[in-house]
């Protein structure tokens, strides 16, 4: 780890303030990743500034939904009651996520900014065009089992990592940024990237710029969702591929559906395209297999991870199935 | 002679140190002026070290020196054993920082040592090197070619048809795959070392023996051994990885003496994956025939395992195999592979966990073949004797075992039928498998003080890393003396005790509690002479006289009675052939979507002779069984062979069991004392707990799915590729 200096803020016009005049520094909040990704020399601020007694862990009710501050820590939303009730789907997949050590610390903000477990990129030895640009892809050819199946490309073929948010994706939330320039909103779908030609860009957010909450809007969607996550070991384990289920069933048919992947690409992955399909049938195994190889059109395998070609819509099909299963 | 009851269960003698922090562990003594040491290691898989730079490094604040192959201390003993190898390999001596040259990957090039920990972590990050790059070679799928068979192991064979397995009415015919597999103990690897003068070196260390470790930096400084001082009281968890005392450690007291401070190392969790051994990766082929009723006629069983150029290291996993079953004609071979890789070393249950997740998965799938249930056809080709020394066991309980775990497990109850049973949507499945491993004896010696206060107290040099020596000892104490728990100490890990051998190969209770058991016995001669007895619980006047322990203490002068007692093993030793064995059952879920494997209940039957400490032999049976399970379903060191490098060398990515992984763990012993191994009638128990559970649960999988998944792990993307 190298030498770096450390400032605690306690508003975000200061936090904003001293990241405009460090490029080297960055924001700390639960540090589970940052620190790690230090102590790796992957990563090499000359500067923290601890964002965590900023007043933004607060998680309310609005008119049209609800507002999780971005230092909110991952149990305190797991088990908040507002959540439970209204996105039951967003506290499963927190609780798939990490260990309860790490959910304790890690915030939403936080947890949106992780980056990539790819070995490749934590390993400095290695090629990495995530890690340094130009340097190559070692996942390519290599150890590409955890890799994606959807949206990679010839720099980089990692998946991001979190649970929460494929909830988010799901759900249809929408982050807000604030920075030098004010605040704005981006779209949850638009925050995280694909790798492109500019792998080293995990999301969209701009220099400077500071995670402020996470909106939700509400729907109808609470009754019938699961999370499921499949992987290597029973807990505290990435996703070999995970699928966030919510659905809304009148009468047998799926009146509406939200439907999104994890561990399969360098963004959670949102499956519009079965849930348009999914819209208006009959909730039954059969079309949830439908759905799920509708899904897969545009996968692609790595050699590796050629498993998740058929672990994807099995996931997605048993992910429907214990959704539509609840009471 | 002996003893024949049953043992009480004991609490662990230290689990309230363990468990409240009291106990200390090599890194957690405090040494006045003790500085910290780094390691940079090597990015580069085979070659050499064109050019390192260390200017930068020497020159960051905190630093006393950095020691690469330009300037690193003569370990006098390393140079006096020359460089010149006899290996299969025809590979050179690793002689760490001894030259510029690279034979595998994360081998050390530096050692920055400074007067903190973060600042010699910093500093180690300012060593840069360039390297000259050879070709390397790590994979060995694509070594084949280079097995060759190891000088310390031959092969085998008996039996008057060589081809019985070829020309058998039912054959079998199939392949194995056990990958690596990391020790990775909690505890992190490492030593501290300081010295008075230059001859006296004194260590903290965390090692399986504390002579071991004593003998071994004697000889690398050309010391005297009583010069060597090594504490080793409490140890986090070694599974074999401590059972040498490894380059690095000797380095560092070689850096400590050339600085003339005390200097500790603690490995990183990296570097546990690189330095400290491995089960190394092996692949078996078995060619199994059998008649139409399920009789063994032949087995070819080969296996070829990877080890370093520099080294030929050899394990026992085709031992099992000559003697399990009542077959006329065996043949087994063992073959090494040099790769540019660090050296393996044992790890629990080494050789044979590995042989058994072959041998017991071909007994499986040869039992479907010949219509049998796999229970019956174990019992149809059991062995009343050994058949490879011929010699009758001195203790086989088997049957027994079969017995009551299958009854336990409710393995008749079961459809015997692949891909029969369910559970809602899971796939269920039930296997079992047979582990064995010898039931040695060493050499030990024990110390015993009894003092006027009527305490006992008793020293030997072994090392307990977590299975409960210190509470078998008392135990064994307490059943011979009869005096109660608490006025009895036993006291290890540390060299200057009576020696004992190195805590491996499930022989410390045999070894060193037969030691305890003569010493105690010899006490009791000695308080006969004085006239005094082990009483009720207390040291008494014997029948007839008057005065007290402490009445004759003073007479004589004393404030304690000591005697020390060397115990080995007798003719018997030749006579018998001694195993323990183990029976698995598990109890699988499958899911056929996911391919995911879960499982769902364990019954282990323990045959390890009459069973010294209850509660700990659980317990270790349980962690036997969870590593069993980490073998079987998550562990897999993955090396990227273009790079030579690990692609998961941590916590996260190497997948141990968790606590979800695990149910309830039920164990089994047959609890009957073995008449010849020694005075307890024990026989070890750390190894068996594991052998054999990764085949009872691949056999479990295929059970319940049909699929016969032959390379561990079994993880989702295998059953479903299957």
């Amino acid at each position: 780890m190298n030498q770096f200096s450390y400032v605690r803020v306690t508003s975000k016009e200061s936090a904003i303030a001293a990241l405009a005049k460090d490029k080297t520094a960055m924001f700390l909040a639960g540090g589970t990743n940052l620190v790690d990704l230090m102590k790796s020399g992957v990563t090499n601020p000359e500067r923290l500034v601890d964002i965590n007694k900023l007043p933004l862990a607060t998680i309310e009710e609005t008119k049209t939904g609800l507002r999780i501050g971005a230092l909110a820590k991952n149990t305190a939303v797991a088990e908040n009651d507002l959540v439970i009730k209204h996105f039951p789907l967003l506290s499963q997949a927190l609780k798939a996520g990490a260990s309860p050590q790490l959910r304790n610390m890690a915030t939403v903000g936080g947890n949106m900014m992780q980056r990539t477990r790819c070995h490749y990129f934590y390993d400095t030895a290695m090629p990495c065009n995530k890690r340094n640009p130009g340097s190559g892809c070692g996942a390519i050819g290599g150890f590409s089992r955890m890799h994606a199946i959807f949206g990679a490309s010839d720099k980089c073929i990692a998946v991001h990592p979190s649970d929460m948010c494929v909830a988010l994706a799901a759900l249809d939330a929408t982050v807000i940024v604030a920075g030098p320039k004010g605040e704005r909103k981006i779209p949850f779908g638009d925050f995280h990237r694909l790798p492109g030609d500019t792998p080293q860009q995990d999301n969209n957010l701009q220099r400077g710029e500071l995670i402020i909450a996470v909106d939700i809007p509400f729907n109808q969607l609470s009754a019938n969702t699961h999370y499921l996550k499949v992987r290597d070991r029973a807990s505290y384990a990435f996703a070999l591929v995970s699928a966030g289920a919510a659905m809304q069933i009148k009468g047998g048919n799926i009146t509406d559906v939200r439907l999104a992947l994890g561990g399969v690409a360098h963004k959670p992955w949102r499956l519009k395209e079965a849930e348009a399909w999914l819209k208006g049938k009959p909730a039954t195994e059969e079309n949830f297999r439908k759905a799920a190889e509708l899904s897969m059109a545009q996968a692609k395998s790595q050699g590796g991870n050629a498993f998740k070609l058929t672990l994807a819509p099995n996931t997605i099909v048993e992910a429907l199935k214990t959704a539509a299963a609840q009471a | 002679m002996g003893i024949d009851k049953k043992s009480e269960p004991l609490n662990r003698v230290d689990g309230r140190a363990k468990v409240t922090g009291k106990a200390k562990y090599f890194a957690e003594f405090e040494v006045p002026g003790v500085t910290f040491c780094v390691m940079v290691t090597s990015a580069i898989t085979r070659g050499t070290v064109a050019t390192i730079n260390t200017k930068t490094a020497e020159r960051a604040p905190g630093v006393l020196a950095v020691f690469t192959h330009l300037n690193m201390p003569a370990i006098p003993g390393w140079a006096e054993q020359g460089n010149n190898s006899k290996l299969p390999s025809g590979g050179e001596k690793y002689r760490m920082l001894g030259s510029n040259k690279i034979l595998f990957n994360g081998q050390p090039i530096a050692l920055v040592i400074a007067d903190t920990l973060e600042r010699a972590q910093h500093a180690a990050s300012l060593v840069t090197a360039t390297y000259n790059k050879a070709a390397h070679n790590t994979d060995l799928l694509k070594n084949k070619e280079k097995a060759a068979m190891p000088p310390r192991l031959g092969d085998y064979s008996r039996g008057t048809d060589k081809d019985a397995h070829n020309t058998a009415p039912v054959k079998l015919k199939a392949d194995y795959t056990v990958p690596v597999e990391v020790h990775n103990p909690m505890e992190l690897a490492g030593i501290l070392a300081f010295w008075e003068g230059d001859d006296k070196l004194t260590v903290y260390a965390k090692t399986q023996g504390v002579k071991s470790t004593q003998r071994t930096l004697a000889s690398a400084f050309k010391i005297d051994e009583k010069n060597v001082q090594v504490h080793s009281e409490f140890v986090g968890g070694g599974f074999g990885m401590g059972l040498r005392t490894w380059p690095q450690e000797v380095a560092v007291a070689a850096a400590a003496l050339k600085l003339k401070k005390p200097v500790k190392l603690v490995m990183t969790r990296e570097q546990m994956f690189t330095l400290v051994g491995y089960r190394p990766y092996t692949i078996q082929h078995i060619s199994m025939g059998a008649t139409q009723d399920g009789q063994l006629t032949g087995i070819y069983h080969e296996a070829t395992a990877e080890t370093a150029s520099y080294d030929d290291f050899t394990e026992g996993a085709v031992s099992m195999t000559r003697f399990m079953y009542a077959c006329p004609n065996v043949t087994t071979k063992y073959r090494i592979v040099p790769l540019d890789r660090g050296v393996p070393i044992w790890m629990r249950g080494p050789g044979e966990a590995t042989g058994a997740f072959a041998l017991e998965s071909a007994i499986d799938e040869m039992a479907y073949k010949v219509n049998m249930d796999p229970l019956q056809f174990r019992l149809k080709n059991f062995a009343e004797t050994d058949p490879e020394r011929n010699k009758p066991f001195s203790s086989n309980n088997l049957k027994e075992a079969y017995q009551l775990g299958s009854e336990k497990i409710g393995w008749a109850k079961r459809n015997p039928a692949p891909a029969s049973m369910k559970d809602g949507e899971w796939l269920v499945g039930y296997g079992m498998s047979t582990g064995v491993f010898g039931a040695h004896r060493g050499e030990s010696t024990c110390r015993a003080q009894l003092n006027t206060d009527g305490t006992l107290v008793l020293q030997s040099a072994t090392s307990d890393i977590g299975p409960g020596t210190s509470t078998a000892m008392v135990q064994i104490a307490h059943e011979v003396t009869g005096l109660p728990i608490e006025k009895i100490r036993f006291e290890l890990g540390n060299a200057a005790f009576p020696p004992s051998g190195s805590q491996g190969g499930s022989a410390t209770v045999s070894s060193v509690g037969s030691a305890v058991y003569d010493v105690c016995t010899a006490l009791k001669g000695i308080l006969t002479e004085a006239g005094l007895t082990f009483d009720n619980g207390a040291v008494k006047p014997a029948a007839g006289k008057s005065d007290s322990l402490q009445d004759v203490l003073s007479k004589q002068n004393k404030t304690f009675f000591e005697v020390t007692k060397s115990s080995k093993g007798g003719e018997e030793q030749g006579k018998y052939s001694m195993y323990s064995f183990s029976i698995h059952f598990a109890e699988v879920r499958v899911h056929p979507g996911t391919g995911v494997v879960r499982v769902k209940r364990v019954v282990t039957v323990a045959d390890s002779g009459r069973i010294v400490s209850p509660k700990t032999a659980a317990s270790q049976m349980i962690g036997g069984v969870t590593g069993g399970i980490g073998m079987a379903l998550t562990e897999e060191g993955v090396i990227d062979h273009r790079f030579g490098r690990f692609v998961n060398n941590n916590l996260a990515d190497y997948h141990v069991p968790v606590s979800a992984d695990v149910p309830h763990i039920e164990t089994i012993f047959i609890d009957k004392p073995d008449p010849y191994t020694n005075p307890m009638g024990s026989k070890g128990m750390g190894e068996i707990a594991l052998i054999g559970f990764s085949a009872a649960v691949a056999n479990a999988v295929y059970h319940a799915t049909g699929k016969r998944i032959r390379e561990l792990p079994i993880t989702p993307d295998k059953v479903l590729s299957a």
